[in-house]
């Protein structure tokens, strides 16, 4: 260390922003404005492609049509009617921005998680909140309830994955912090043993409302109707951008309670908001698609790996990357075994499972990227 | 920046602790392990709220300021970073500008200039893209107190921050945090270091002050006796600072027989950067 006269040389190559990557050698990296209009761009593409793919494939151009004649009548002429037009306009497509949206979501909460817990394993899914908030779905169809309209099941998925993420916090704390591997193995317990609840509860009741076990160990998107889209759309759409508005402060978590204390942000009452908004998403998106587990955890993880860790740019681009993940992992689903379909998280189980034991292997051995 | 302490008390490790940190001095705190120094840093930079008696910087209660208000005027170089972070050392050092950024959260050209200079004062320039979890002990060290230069700080908070750091780098570290001519408020085991590098000292011993005024009347043998139970030596060097010597017991020492290999007991340990004049064994 140089004493401070000495040391007033400004380096010509200027160092990236906070909570950007250190720069490729060759400082070839797509803006980053650039990437989000790419993926927007390939999520429009994937939106139409994926409508016309199913059991009935449909040309992507009598799709485009029937969409563009939906959206803009004035300027696209009337599509051919008939069955092919329910299937795009009434069963595909809300389906499929369904799939988008939960997707988008769960990618946001992933990253969100990650850094409020300082945890690279943190996922809605392995450390309980989704099968709480199945739990909560369940229980509040069970008892056929709605107090709060067509709000009653995400708010009672909601209510789950809150109970389900104190119970898991309460337990791996130890001496005022949360251990890392505490909060997964408490995870996991709670985990198991909400499923369990859930599973025995619905194959011991003859309620068609309450939806399969399979749906709620596994997920899935089948039979998604206009009306199950609005609120979780809402729901992530809000989320998703009061996340980025705390992204800065989420960065200086890395720096542990301490340093993000002293770098001005409140940590108490960030976490506490942060998780509860993660909570919400998680709520609202499990009451439509079921337990989908891990999208949560690999998407952060691969763009951090291609675009590093600033939540700045993480959450956006995961958003969009969650998304298109989860609408092409959904026309997986309902294309790998027709007329059948597969469980849309078993698909996303094959895929995520590896990308689980590399980072368990990386965090124990201690030894970052 | 002027830090007024008073009446602080804080669960059972703050006793009614009043001091002040007068604006442009560094200030030490000094005192046992567990004497309450880190708890007392703490209060200062609105980690913990005192149970009763308030911190003021400037004449404002730091806990009725809010936090980000605070973080643009207080900058911390504490004990515990966690060392398991991935993000480059240029990131990191980066992250000091986050109290000061504004709703796009991006660096300005002047900023970005103002994290290369820092990491250059603190020479890690050339750590700059290495991961903060791989550097070593004294590494990190330096990269947080370029982090918490980049603050621009008018109070600058140091706990420990010689640790890990060999004696060029301590030595370079109190010269540079000297020559900013802000407030420094910094806790130090070494009392020699202390001496050289602050113009006031402050001794807790058991979450109260015991002592308070300039170095050369602070660090006496009856200070070392009283509050860290050592038998020590302190003469006066030319310059007036105090030379601290720490006899250490030749073999045959105090060591419960279980614990000694082969009768020979006796502390041949060490004592931290201390003079050590050892007697000879009996």
């Amino acid at each position: 260390m140089s004493s401070a006269e000495t040391g007033t040389g400004v380096r010509a190559e200027s160092p990236s922003p906070p909570g950007a990557p250190p720069r490729a050698a060759g400082g070839r990296r797509l803006a980053f404005p650039g990437v989000l209009v790419l993926l927007a761009a390939l999520l429009g593409v994937s939106l139409v492609a994926a409508v016309g793919l199913g059991p009935v494939s449909i040309p992507f151009a009598d799709v485009a049509r029937m969409l563009g004649h939906r959206l803009l009548p004035w300027l696209v002429q009337q599509a051919p009617g008939g069955p092919r037009a329910v299937i795009v306009l009434d069963i595909r497509l809300p389906r499929v921005l369904l799939g988008a949206v939960v997707g988008a979501g769960l990618a946001v909460v992933g990253a969100v998680l990650q850094a409020v817990l300082r945890n690279p394993l943190a996922d809605p899914y392995i450390i309980g909140a989704s099968s709480g908030a199945s739990l909560g779905a369940v229980l509040v169809m069970l008892a056929g309830l709605s107090p709060f309209g067509p709000l009653s099941l995400p708010l009672s998925a909601f209510a789950g994955a809150i109970a389900a993420f104190a119970l898991v916090l309460a337990l791996s704390r130890r001496g005022g912090q949360v251990a890392p591997a505490r909060l997964i193995l408490a995870g996991v317990a709670v985990a198991a043993l909400t499923e369990a609840v859930t599973s025995y509860i619905v194959l011991t009741t003859p309620d068609k409302e309450v939806r399969s076990a399979l749906f709620w160990s596994l997920g899935g998107l089948s039979g998604t109707q206009w009306r199950d889209v609005g609120v979780p759309a809402l729901v992530v759409a809000a989320a998703t951008a009061w996340a980025v508005s705390r992204a800065a402060p989420l960065n200086a978590l890395a720096l542990g309670d301490e340093g993000a204390t002293s770098l001005g942000v409140e940590v108490d009452r960030l976490r506490l908001r942060l998780i509860v908004v993660c909570a919400l998403v998680i709520g609202t998106v499990v009451a439509v698609s079921g337990g989908i587990g891990f999208v949560a955890l690999m998407v952060p993880h691969a763009v951090r790996l291609a675009s590093g860790g600033d939540n700045r740019r993480l959450i956006p681009i995961g958003a969009l990357s969650g998304a298109l993940l989860l609408v092409w992992v959904d026309v997986a689903a309902r294309m790998l075994n027709r007329p059948d379909e597969i469980p849309i998280g078993v698909i996303t189980a094959v895929l995520g499972s590896p990308f689980f034991l590399m980072l368990l292997v990386r965090a124990d051995r201690g030894a970052p990227r | 920046m002027n830090v007024e302490v008073q009446g602080v008390h804080w669960l059972h490790v703050l006793r009614d602790v009043s001091l002040t940190a007068g604006s442009g001095r560094v200030t030490g705190l000094i005192g046992p392990n567990g004497s309450g120094k880190s708890s007392l840093l703490r209060c200062v930079y609105r980690r913990i709220r005192p149970d009763r008696g308030r911190v003021l910087i400037d004449g404002a209660d730091v806990w009725r300021t809010p936090a980000r208000e605070v973080a643009r005027q207080v900058a911390v170089v504490a004990q515990d970073t966690p060392a398991d972070l991935d993000d480059s050392v240029e990131h990191v050092v980066a992250l000091g500008r986050i109290p000061h950024l504004g709703a796009l959260g991006r660096l300005s050209a002047a900023e970005r200039a103002l994290v290369a200079e820092a990491m250059e004062t603190c020479e890690v320039t050339g750590l700059a893209r290495r991961p903060f979890a791989t550097l070593s002990g004294g590494e990190r060290q330096r990269v947080q107190l370029a982090r918490a230069l980049v603050q621009q700080p008018r109070l600058l908070i140091l706990d420990e921050p010689t640790n890990h750091l060999d004696p060029r780098h301590q030595v370079d570290l109190l010269r540079l945090v000297r020559a900013l001519g802000v407030t420094v408020l910094v806790t130090l085991h070494d009392l020699q270091l202390a001496a050289a590098a602050c113009d006031r000292l402050v001794v807790l011993d058991g979450g109260g002050v015991v002592a308070d005024g300039p170095v050369a009347q602070v660090v006496t043998e009856d200070l070392l006796r009283a509050v860290y139970r050592v038998e020590a030596e302190v003469e006066r060097g030319r310059d007036g600072l105090p030379r601290i010597f720490l006899p250490l017991p030749g073999p045959g020492g105090t060591v419960p027989a279980a614990l000694a290999r082969n009768g020979a007991a006796g502390g041949t340990g060490h004592a931290g950067t201390y003079d050590v004049s050892r007697e000879p064994a009996s």
